[in-house]
C-alpha cells in the first residue's frame, strides 16, 4: 500500500480500543504524525479485562496488548494528560497545566463514564462504578476481602453489574444485587435466556432482588458507605461497598463550548465526522445522527468501537468511507455461562418473527433462534453455554439462508472445543416437533474429516 | 471442607519432611564380602583401592550416606591420582566418583533398607494420601464446573512468592542430586526396591526411583487436572492420554522388558528427544538383541522419520507434546499450576527460536559425529572427540536443561521451559507444524476483546491475543495444543482445529463484522 506523503498531525483523545485501533490503522496506511492523549493511563489496556486483575487471573500488565516498545517502533506518541477544552477555530487543544497542542485532524475517542442518577450519597467513599483503572484500585481499597467488606450492594442489572458480582464473589464477599427490571437484563435478553441467568446468579449464592430500586446511600461520620435504602420497601441493607453499574453514557463534558455538536454523545454522520471539519468521533462517545439499521445511535460495545477505529483510519488516510458495521454480533460472560449473539434476537419478538428456543436439560445451556415467519430466513441467534462460529453466521446472514439450512449445518456452526458433547440431534428433533417440519441433519461423510475447519459459505 | 484440606496439607508436609530427612539418617556398613562381590561384578582388580578401602571404609559404621560417600570418593580419587602419576592407565577407574560411590553404598545395604515398608508408607503413602485429601475437596470447594483461576496471581505458590521459590529450590536440588549425586539419595532409592523387584526382578536404581516418582506425581496431579477442568472434555482426554503413555510406555513396558532380559526401551520416546538412541552402546545393544533389538532399531527410525511428521501434518505437534510425551505429561500435570509464568515478550520469543533450534542442530551434529565414529571407527571427527561431544550434550542438555532447569524452574519461568527453549524434538515438530500441517487455532471472527487471558495462560509464552484481536488464526511452531487458551477465553474466540491448509493462515486487514468492501479498498490504494 502506498503511504501518503504529507506529514499531518493527527491527535486522538482517548487510548481505549477505538482510539488505539484508529492509530494502528492510520500507521499502517500513512506516515502521519500520531499522538494519543489519555489521562487515565499512558498505555492501552483492555478495559474488559480489569475484572480479571481483581480476581487474580491476571496482573494489570497482562491487560496491555502491546509492549512498551510497540509505540516507539510505530512512532505513535503517547501523552498522559487531560484535555481541558478544544478551540476548533485554531485547531488547538488546551491541556492541563496550561499546555497547548495543535492538530490537523482530531479524533475524539473518550469513551464513557458510569451513570449516576442523582442518588443521595452517590459520591460517598466506597461508592464506585466499574469502568476506570482507578475503580479497580478503589475496589482493592474498599473490598480487598470479606473481612473488610462484609457485604456489597450492586445497583443495576446489566453486563457490568454482573461482572462486578463475579469479581466480588471470587473473594467470597456477600452480595446484594439490585435490579430494576423484573428479570436480569431482560431489555436485551428474551425471557428464557434472562431466566437462565437469574438462576445462575442465585446459584452463586447472590441475593438477587428483582423489581428493586435504590433510594439512597447512607454514610457514617467519615462519609463512608454504611447501608443502602431500598425504594420499594424502605428496607436498609448494611454494606461496605456500593457498585453503581446502571449503564454508561458518553464522556464528553469537556466539549462544552467547543462548538462541536453534541446530544448525549458527539453527533456524527456516517463518516464519523462531526459538524466541525477535521474533527471525528468514534467509539462509545459517538452518537449517530441517524441510527444505522436496527442499531442504537450510541453503541457502547467493544466491537463497534474497534470497527469505527478501522473506518476512521481509512478516511484519514485519504480513503473516505462510511461506517458500515456489518451484521450485529456481541458476546459476554455471566459467571460460568458464555453468551454470544449473531444477528438480532429481540427481547420481544417482532411481528414478522418466529422463534425457536431450545434448552439443555442441565438448564445451563440454551439456543434461541429468530427467523422470518413467512420466508424462514434466519434472522439471529442467542446462545448461552455453546460457542458458535462467527464466520458461519455472518455468511448465513449475508446469504439470507433459512433456519432449515442453519439447523442442517449446525455442526459446522458450533465452535465448542473438540470432544465436547454435541446437541444437534435433539435440537433438530425438537424443532421438527414444534414446527412440524422434517429437517434432517446433513450427514458428514468420513472423508469430511479432511475438510473439517471450513465453514460453509 | 477447608479443614479437611488443611489436614491433607499437614499430612503431605509431614511425609515430605520424612522424605527430606531420609538422606541425613541411617547407618551404612560395607562388609568385605559385599566389597569383593562388587569388585568381582565390576571386574576391578586394583590393590591400591582395596587397601585404602580396607583401611578406611570396610567394617566402619557411617551415620549417613554423605559420610560414607566422601570416604569412597576420596579413596577413589587418591587411587586414581596415584595410578595416573605412575602412568598405569589400565588401573585407573574412569567411573564418575559419585556414581561409583552410589553403587557401593547401594550394595552395602544400609540399615534403612530393612525398613522400606514402613518408610514407604510414611513418605510415598502418606504423601499421596495427604495430596488427595488436599485435592479432592476442590471438587466441591471450587464450585460448579468452569474456569478456576481465581486468586492465582495472589497466591504465594503461584505468583513467584516464597512458596514458589521454595518449590524451585526443592526441585532444583532434587534434580542435581538425581543426576550428579545419586550416592546422597541412596535411602530414597531403597524405598522403591520392593516395587522394583516386583516389576523387573532387580533392586531399584535411582532411575527407577525417578520413573516411579514421576508416575506417582503425574497421577496425583492428573486428578487435580480432572477436577479443575471437569467442564472440558479436551483436557480430560488429553490428561488421561499423557498419564497412560507415561505409566504404560515410559514406565511399565521398559521395566517389564528388563525382566525378560530385553533392552530397556520407551517406545514413544522419539529421537532426537531420545538423544542417545544412535550412541554406539545403544546400537550395539540393539544389534545384539536379535530380532527384537532390530525391531526397536527400525521402530525408532520409522517413528522419527515417518510417524512423527505425518501425525504432525494431520493433528499438529500436540499429538506428541501434550497427548503422549512424558516431559509434556509432567508439564501438564505437575506444571499446570505454573503455566501462566511463561514469558510472553517478543524478546523471549527471539531467544526461544535461537536456543531451541540451536539445540536441534547440536543434537543432529552430535548424532552425525556419533554415526561417523560408529561406522568409521574413528574416535574423533574434524579433530573433535566424539565422546566429548556426547558428554557435553548429555551434561548440558540431557541433564541440566531437561532436568534441573526444565522442571526445577517450573515455579519461576513456567512449566514448559524445556519444551519451549530446549527440546530438539519439539523444534523438529515445530518446523513441520509451522510449514506443513493442518493444525491451527482458529480465531472466531471478530469476537476477541483483547482481555489477554489466552496469552497469560499460554504455557509456551505465545502472545495468542496478538493474533486473536486481529482476527488471525494462530499458527505457531511452538504451540503444543494444550487447549488452555481456548478454555480460558471468556468470549468463545479460540478453537483448536485440524483442517485444510488453504486459509489456515489468514491475514486480515479489517476484522469480521466491519462491512468495509475490501476489494474496493484494495483497488483504491
Amino acid at each position: 500500500m502506498q503511504k501518503s506523503a504529507p506529514k499531518k498531525a493527527i491527535v486522538i483523545i482517548g487510548n481505549g480500543i477505538s482510539g488505539v485501533t484508529a492509530a494502528r490503522h492510520i500507521r499502517k496506511n500513512s506516515h502521519a504524525q500520531i499522538t494519543i492523549i489519555s489521562e487515565e493511563h499512558p498505555y492501552f489496556f483492555s478495559r474488559t479485562a480489569l475484572m480479571y486483575v481483581y480476581m487474580g487471573h491476571m496482573k494489570f500488565e497482562h491487560t496491555q496488548p502491546y509492549e512498551k516498545h510497540f509505540w516507539k517502533k510505530n512512532n505513535i506518541n503517547l501523552i498522559q494528560t487531560r484535555v481541558e477544552s478544544i478551540v476548533t477555530k485554531t485547531k488547538t487543544l488546551n491541556l492541563s497545566h496550561g499546555e497547548k497542542l495543535v492538530y490537523d485532524s482530531l479524533i475524539i475517542a473518550t469513551g464513557s463514564k458510569p451513570n449516576k442518577f442523582g442518588w443521595k450519597g452517590q459520591d460517598a467513599k466506597g461508592v464506585m462504578g466499574l469502568y476506570h483503572k482507578k475503580d479497580l484500585e478503589a475496589l482493592e481499597q474498599y473490598a480487598p476481602n470479606n473481612q473488610m467488606c462484609k457485604r456489597a450492594v450492586i445497583v443495576g442489572g446489566g453486563l457490568i453489574g454482573i461482572e462486578l458480582a463475579e469479581m466480588l464473589h471470587s473473594r467470597h464477599i456477600p452480595i446484594t444485587f439490585l435490579v430494576r427490571e423484573d428479570s436480569f437484563w431482560n431489555k436485551v435478553l428474551p425471557e428464557g435466556e434472562s431466566e437462565l441467568i437469574n438462576r445462575e446468579i442465585l446459584e452463586k449464592g447472590i441475593d438477587l432482588r428483582l423489581n428493586t430500586n435504590l433510594k439512597e446511600i447512607l454514610t457514617d461520620e467519615n462519609g463512608q458507605v454504611r447501608r443502602v435504602k431500598i425504594q420499594e420497601t424502605e428496607e436498609e441493607i448494611p454494606c461496605n461497598l456500593v457498585g453503581l453499574t446502571a449503564g454508561v453514557s458518553p464522556n464528553i463534558a469537556f466539549l462544552k463550548g467547543s462548538g462541536i455538536q453534541t446530544n448525549k454523545g458527539v453527533l456524527v454522520n456516517r463518516f464519523l465526522e462531526t459538524n466541525i471539519p477535521d474533527v471525528y468521533a468514534i467509539g462509545d462517545c459517538a452518537e449517530q445522527k441517524v441510527p444505522i439499521g436496527e442499531r442504537r445511535s450510541i453503541e457502547a460495545v467493544w466491537y463497534t468501537g474497534r470497527m469505527m477505529g478501522e473506518t476512521v483510519a481509512q478516511t484519514l488516510c485519504g480513503n473516505r468511507i462510511e461506517y458500515k458495521p456489518g451484521f450485529w454480533f456481541n458476546s459476554a460472560k455471566f459467571f460460568d455461562i458464555e453468551y454470544q449473539t449473531y444477528g438480532w434476537v429481540w427481547a420481544l419478538p417482532k411481528r414478522n418473527e418466529s422463534r425457536f428456543y431450545w434448552e439443555h436439560f442441565s438448564r445451563k445451556k440454551c439456543l434461541h433462534f429468530s427467523f422470518d415467519k413467512k420466508s424462514n430466513v434466519f434472522l439471529g441467534v442467542n446462545t448461552l453455554g455453546i460457542r458458535l462460529r462467527h464466520e458461519f453466521f455472518n455468511a448465513v446472514l449475508e446469504q439470507e439462508k433459512t433456519i432449515d439450512y442453519v439447523l442442517e449445518h449446525f455442526e459446522e456452526a458450533v465452535f465448542d472445543p473438540e470432544f465436547y458433547p454435541t446437541y444437534q440431534k435433539e435440537i433438530v428433533a425438537q424443532f421438527n416437533r414444534e414446527q412440524k417440519t422434517t429437517i434432517s441433519i446433513k450427514k458428514k461423510h468420513w472423508i469430511n474429516f479432511f475438510s473439517k475447519a471450513t465453514p460453509s459459505s | 471442607m477447608k479443614n479437611i484440606q488443611n489436614t491433607g496439607l499437614i499430612l503431605f508436609l509431614f511425609a515430605l519432611g520424612v522424605f527430606l530427612s531420609l538422606p541425613f539418617t541411617g547407618e551404612f556398613k560395607l562388609t568385605k564380602t559385599e566389597f569383593d562381590s562388587f569388585l568381582y561384578n565390576r571386574n576391578i582388580n586394583n590393590e591400591l583401592l582395596v587397601s585404602s578401602f580396607e583401611k578406611e571404609i570396610i567394617g566402619q559404621e557411617f551415620r549417613s550416606s554423605f559420610a560414607m560417600s566422601s570416604k569412597i570418593v576420596n579413596a577413589l580419587n587418591r587411587t586414581n591420582a596415584e595410578h595416573k602419576r605412575k602412568q598405569q592407565w589400565d588401573k585407573v577407574i574412569w567411573s564418575k566418583p559419585h556414581s561409583f560411590a552410589y553403587d557401593i553404598i547401594k550394595a552395602s545395604q544400609g540399615n534403612l533398607a530393612e525398613k522400606t515398608d514402613i518408610l514407604w508408607w510414611l513418605t510415598f503413602g502418606l504423601g499421596i494420601l495427604g495430596s488427595l485429601i488436599y485435592i479432592l475437596p476442590n471438587a466441591v470447594l471450587l464450585g460448579p464446573p468452569g474456569i478456576k483461576n481465581n486468586g492465582i496471581w495472589h497466591h504465594k505458590a503461584t505468583n513467584r512468592g516464597w512458596i514458589g521459590w521454595s518449590v524451585f529450590v526443592f526441585l532444583t536440588v532434587f534434580y542435581v542430586l538425581l543426576y550428579f549425586f545419586p550416592d546422597y539419595i541412596v535411602n530414597w532409592v531403597y524405598l522403591v526396591d520392593p516395587i522394583s523387584n516386583f516389576i523387573n526382578g532387580n533392586d531399584a536404581s535411582q532411575w527407577f526411583l525417578y520413573g516411579f516418582l514421576y508416575c506417582v506425581v503425574m497421577t496425583v496431579m492428573a486428578i487435580r487436572m480432572y477436577i479443575k477442568y471437569r467442564n472440558n472434555n479436551y483436557q480430560i482426554l488429553r490428561t488421561t492420554s499423557v498419564l497412560f503413555f507415561q505409566i504404560v510406555f515410559a514406565f511399565l513396558i521398559p521395566e517389564i522388558l528388563v525382566r525378560f532380559e530385553r533392552p530397556w526401551y520407551d517406545f514413544k520416546n522419539a529421537f532426537p528427544l531420545d538423544y542417545d538412541f544412535f550412541f554406539s552402546w545403544n546400537l550395539e545393544q540393539l544389534l545384539a538383541g536379535g530380532g527384537f533389538g532390530i525391531f526397536i532399531l527400525v521402530w525408532g527410525i520409522v517413528l522419527t522419520l515417518i510417524i512423527v511428521p505425518i501425525m504432525v501434518y494431520f493433528f499438529g505437534k500436540r499429538w506428541y507434546c501434550s497427548w503422549v510425551c512424558g516431559c509434556g505429561g509432567l508439564a501438564e500435570t505437575l506444571g499446570d499450576p505454573y503455566r501462566h509464568l511463561s514469558n510472553k515478550s517478543i524478546g523471549a520469543w527471539k531467544i526461544e527460536r535461537w536456543v531451541v533450534h540451536g539445540v536441534l542442530v547440536f543434537a543432529l551434529v552430535m548424532t552425525g559425529a556419533t554415526l561417523y565414529s560408529y561406522f568409521s571407527g574413528a574416535s574423533s571427527v574434524l579433530g573433535i572427540n566424539t565422546q566429548g561431544i556426547q558428554d557435553t550434550y548429555g551434561f548440558l542438555i540431557g541433564s541440566v536443561f531437561a532436568g534441573v532447569i526444565g522442571t526445577g524452574f517450573y515455579p519461576i519461568f513456567g512449566n514448559r521451559v524445556w519444551c519451549r527453549f530446549g527440546c530438539p524434538l519439539a523444534a523438529y515438530l515445530g518446523i513441520v507444524q509451522r510449514f506443513k500441517s493442518r493444525f491451527r487455532i482458529t480465531t472466531n471472527g471478530g469476537q476477541c476483546i483483547s482481555c489477554g487471558n489466552c496469552s497469560t495462560y499460554c504455557e509456551q509464552g505465545i502472545d495468542v491475543r496478538a493474533y486473536a484481536q486481529k482476527g488471525e488464526n494462530i499458527v505457531r511452531a511452538s504451540c503444543v495444543g494444550c487447549g488452555i487458551c481456548s478454555a480460558v477465553c471468556p468470549r468463545g474466540v479460540l478453537k483448536l482445529e485440524n483442517g485444510p491448509e488453504k486459509g489456515r493462515i489468514n491475514p486480515t486487514e479489517i476484522l469480521l463484522g466491519n462491512d468495509v468492501d475490501l476489494m474496493k479498498l484494495l483497488n483504491k490504494n
